[in-house]
Order: structure tokens, then sequence, then C-alpha cells
């Protein structure tokens, strides 16, 4: 049985969390610059940042290219009516002509 | 005829007696005009405005060989609804959609032709892609859509972009598979088909369609609809 998608989740979260810690807590000797280090310890920030940005970008493009269809509408309207026409030559009692 | 393919065409309704009369004459048309083999089976549930009357009517004038009707004493929810139109199917593949208008059976002949490429087992249309899109939503409604559907994407990956779309082409026994390992309602119902679909290497492929939004009645979305949406895919980011 495949794996769900939360355990996926947890893996990879877990796996990135134990080599982050494991240099932040000093258990890995490493030669690193100053300004390299900085970095590391702000990765997690960093890379909630970086998501929260592609993930706000990704909507706002999407909702600005949502096709709007002004023709279907228009389309469906004349359908209707033809439907309604043809239906009634059908000999077919609308709800309306119901209660009189 | 070219093929031997019959068609089923489930139609769940509830207090839909003004479009019932519409959707029924627009899927007749674009049926009968690509000469394809078809049933309609409407499955009324107990609706108090006379759907089922409506629904008579309609077998009257295009006879009991297209419009099959199976109605239910009740409210039963949508699964039920197609399980207990599929017991009186005999097409061998099963069309779905709404029939409240926003889904146009214009659009019936592409999820065929597109089925027939490469037999897939599943055809779902979509609201996201090409030339597919929506009629009457604002910008709320645009942004919780896309919002959700974004969402959806990333915890469980399902490989089709659009969802909660009802407006599909089913192989009959793939229907009925996926129906019994369903346990989610409303929204997520049409998800976890999908992702039960993914789980047992069905084949689903995708054609366009446009989206317009109830003509008659009012369509419903608001703060439950959205809760239940978020609880329905937390359950299956957990579970599948």
């Amino acid at each position: 049985m495949a794996v769900s998608k939360l355990f996926q989740w947890l893996i990879c979260l877990t796996s990135f969390l134990a080599v982050w810690l494991s240099y932040v807590l000093g258990l890995v000797q490493t030669k690193f610059s100053e300004e390299m280090n900085e970095i590391i310890i702000a990765l997690p920030i960093y890379l909630l940042i970086l998501f929260a940005c592609v993930l706000l970008g990704m909507i706002g493009h999407r909702v600005a290219t949502f096709n709007d269809c002004e023709l279907a509408s228009k389309e469906l309207k004349e359908h209707i009516d033809a439907a309604r026409q043809d239906l009634a030559k059908k000999g077919y009692k609308f709800a309306s002509d119901w209660k009189s | 005829m070219a093929d031997k393919n019959k068609y089923t065409v489930l139609l769940p309704t509830y207090e839909e007696r003004a479009n019932l009369p519409i959707i029924v004459w627009l899927l007749v048309k674009y049926l009968t005009e690509s000469d394809y083999d078809f049933e309609i089976i409407i499955i009324d549930d107990g609706s108090p405005d006379g759907t089922l009357e409506a629904a008579k009517d309609l077998q009257r004038i295009y006879g009991e060989k297209k419009i099959v009707l199976r109605p239910r004493e009740k409210k039963l929810g949508l699964g039920t609804a197609y399980m207990h139109g599929i017991k009186h199917a005999t097409g061998n593949f099963i069309l779905i959609l709404d029939a409240d208008m926003s889904h146009h059976p214009k659009f019936i002949p592409d999820f065929i032709k597109k089925q027939a490429e490469k037999n897939y087992d599943i055809v779902t249309g979509t609201r996201y892609v090409g030339t597919g899109g929506v009629y009457g939503w604002d910008l709320k409604r645009k942004l919780i859509s896309r919002g959700a559907n974004l969402i959806t994407q990333i915890l469980l990956r399902p490989g089709v972009s659009d969802l909660t779309g009802s407006f599909r082409l089913y192989k009959k026994e793939v229907l009925e598979k996926l129906i019994t390992s369903c346990v989610s309602k409303g929204y997520t119902f049409q998800i976890e088909m999908i992702i039960r679909a993914r789980q047992n290497n069905f084949t689903i492929a995708e054609v366009p369609i446009t989206f317009v939004d109830r003509v008659y009645g009012e369509s419903k979305l608001g703060g439950n609809e959205i809760v239940g949406f978020l609880k329905g895919i937390l359950y299956l980011f957990a579970t599948t």
C-alpha cells in the first residue's frame, strides 16, 4: 500500500530538520564562512517566506488569467430560449403554466 | 452507428423543475446530432417543487427508452444517487453533469472523442486549462476557487487540474468501483473520486469546459462549505 501524503511530507520535513539541526547544534564540523553560517541558520525562515511568495504569485497569476466566458453565457441564454420554444411546440407544460 | 458504445447520462436532481426540461433538451440535441446511442436517467430525490412531474412530462415527449425515471423518497446524497442510477444503466459509459445548466451538454462530444483517443477510463472537464473558464464569478469567488485548487494540488498532487468539477465521463465499471471506495461527501466527493482513480491506476484525461454559474436558483458557497472542504482535503491528505 502506498504511503500517505501526510507521511511523505513528514519524511521530507524531518530529513531537512535532521540535517539543519545537526548543523545548528554543532553536531557536524564544517568550515563555512560567517555569512554562510548566518544564512544557514535562518534558512527555514527564508524557505517559508519564499514558499509563501511563490504561492501568492501563483494564485494571483491564476486568478488574473481565469477565463471569463461571456460568450458561453450568451450562447446558453439563446439555447435556453430555443429549448423553451421547441419544448412548448412538443407540448411540454412549463411550470409557469401549471397553476392557473 | 460507428460504434456500439452506449452512453448513460445520470442526472441527480433536487428542486430543478425550471432547469430540467432545458438540460434534457440540450442533452438530447447534442447526443442525437452526434449520433450517439444514449439514455438519460433522472434520479429525483423527492423534490417538493414537482421536478418529478416535469421529468414525467419529458418522458412522455422523448419516450421511455431515452428518459428513464428512478426517483427516490428523499435526499440521500450524491454517491448513493449515482449508485442508484448505475443499477438501471444499460450503457457501457456513464456521463455525469449538474442539472442546473452550469455544465453545457455541447461539450459531451469532446469528452467522448477524448475518451476514444487512448481508451481512457475517465475524462473530466476542467475550468482551469486552455479554453476552459467560468462565467458569473466575482474576484472573491475566483480567489477562493483558485486558492482551494492550489492547496489541493500541493497537498494531494492528483495530476488533474480541476478536481471539484463534476462534469465527467466514466467507464461504467470504473465508476462503480470508485463510488464503493469513496467515503467523502459534498465537494470532496468529486476530489476523492479522482484520488481513488489514481490509486487504482485508472487513466484520466481532461477536456476544457466553460462553467456558467446557475441561471435559475442560488449557488451555494459559504463558510460551512469552505470548512467542510478543508476537512475533506485534510482527511484525504492524511489517509491517501
